[in-house]
């Protein structure tokens, strides 16, 4: 047998399988994660120029103890009330200028949507997951109501459009046709979620 | 050896030389693309859950603030009370406010308007320490904060 010219050749046939199973370690370790979250805007530490007067029956108060409990509008309320309370307490429409809402028109609750202001405040002892469930309440209530709006303006959900407002892969044309109905909606049920100690005179 | 030549004629075998090319450059994208976790936890970071969530898009808008019990290891240092974590170190309550105005100024400038402070804090603490860093965040006038939670269920039932 005669020896072979030169030195033989590496097999790399199993390079591609230490490759995968590199690629696949990646894959399975790494997580391409986005964080979500309730977004909260923070209230300017300048106080405003003017005292803003506004009237007890447009603020909507959640006082939540160090035990977990809330006091909604000096009642005890259960959690699982809040949501209902919240919502029919923004489209009370007390004054009658909201004319897409379905409240009670109680006189003795909010005037309209526009006026409507829940202020939430804690004990400094509250647990972390209760005061983000009661947050999440709330936000849930006015997002009841601005998706029934959506639903009935433009037959979808407003959280849906909202999301793909603000999703950046989302072509310009049609966020720009978005923009004009979240801001719609946006207006028809404005958040008005004040965590700032709120005075009561 | 036979019954492959006579059969199939001077077919050549594809060559699979190339393949392990095409996997590297695939490893190689995503290496570069996803990021490990640049921070190491030094607290318990169990998120409460909700689920009227919006997602925080873009990582590079994004500074982050921990907050949560020391964990298992820096506990017998620092004890069982919350403390607030800031890029890797334990921080007091006072190097909130500098601390973000740092990482903000490292942000491009076209970003500096939208930037998000993402509040990450265990479902255990107490919300005085979230109003006290609240309150850093108001002095140092940067006021969109995400309050990051696990979606999911929200806990009404439970509670």
């Amino acid at each position: 047998m005669p020896r072979r010219k030169g030195a033989p050749e590496v097999n790399a046939g199993s390079m591609a399988d230490i490759a995968f199973l590199l690629l696949i370690f990646f894959l399975v370790t790494t997580t391409i994660e986005t964080d979500a979250g309730l977004d909260r805007m923070l209230p300017p530490i300048e106080p405003p120029e003017e005292d803003v007067i506004i009237k007890q029956k447009n603020i909507f108060t959640v006082n939540i103890n160090k035990n977990g409990q809330l006091l909604v509008e000096d009642e005890l309320m259960d959690l699982k009330n809040l949501r209902s309370a919240a919502t029919a307490f923004l489209e009370n429409n007390a004054d009658g200028s909201c004319n897409y809402c379905k409240g009670r028109r109680d006189a003795a609750s909010s005037d309209n949507p526009t006026k409507a202001i829940i202020s939430l405040k804690n004990d400094r002892e509250t647990k972390y997951s209760t005061y983000i469930t009661v947050q999440n309440e709330l936000v849930g209530a006015y997002n009841d109501l601005r998706n029934r709006e959506a639903q009935r303006l433009y037959n979808q959900d407003f959280t849906k459009m909202e999301a793909e407002y603000l999703n950046p892969e989302t072509p310009s044309a049609i966020r720009d046709d978005l923009k004009d109905k979240v801001k719609r909606i946006q207006d028809m049920f404005p958040q008005k979620l004040s965590e700032a100690e709120t005075s009561t005179n | 050896m036979k019954s492959i030549r006579n059969s199939k004629k001077a077919q050549p075998a594809i060559s699979t030389a190339a393949l392990p090319d095409i996997v590297f450059i695939l490893l190689f994208f995503f290496m570069t693309v996803t990021t490990i976790k640049s921070e190491t936890l030094l607290v318990d970071n169990n998120l409460p859950q909700a689920n009227q969530v919006k997602k925080l898009e873009k990582k590079d808008r994004v500074i982050e603030i921990y907050v949560g019990r020391p964990n298992q290891d820096l506990a017998k240092v620092l004890g069982s009370e919350p403390r607030i974590q800031l890029n890797n170190k334990i921080a007091h309550i006072n190097e909130v406010g500098p601390y973000v105005l740092q990482e903000l100024a490292q942000k491009p400038d076209a970003i500096r308007n939208l930037v998000t402070v993402s509040l990450k804090i265990d479902k255990e603490v107490n919300v005085g320490v979230v109003s006290d860093i609240k309150e850093e965040l108001r002095k140092v006038n940067l006021l969109k904060v995400n309050y990051t939670v696990f979606q999911g269920n929200s806990q009404v039932g439970k509670l």
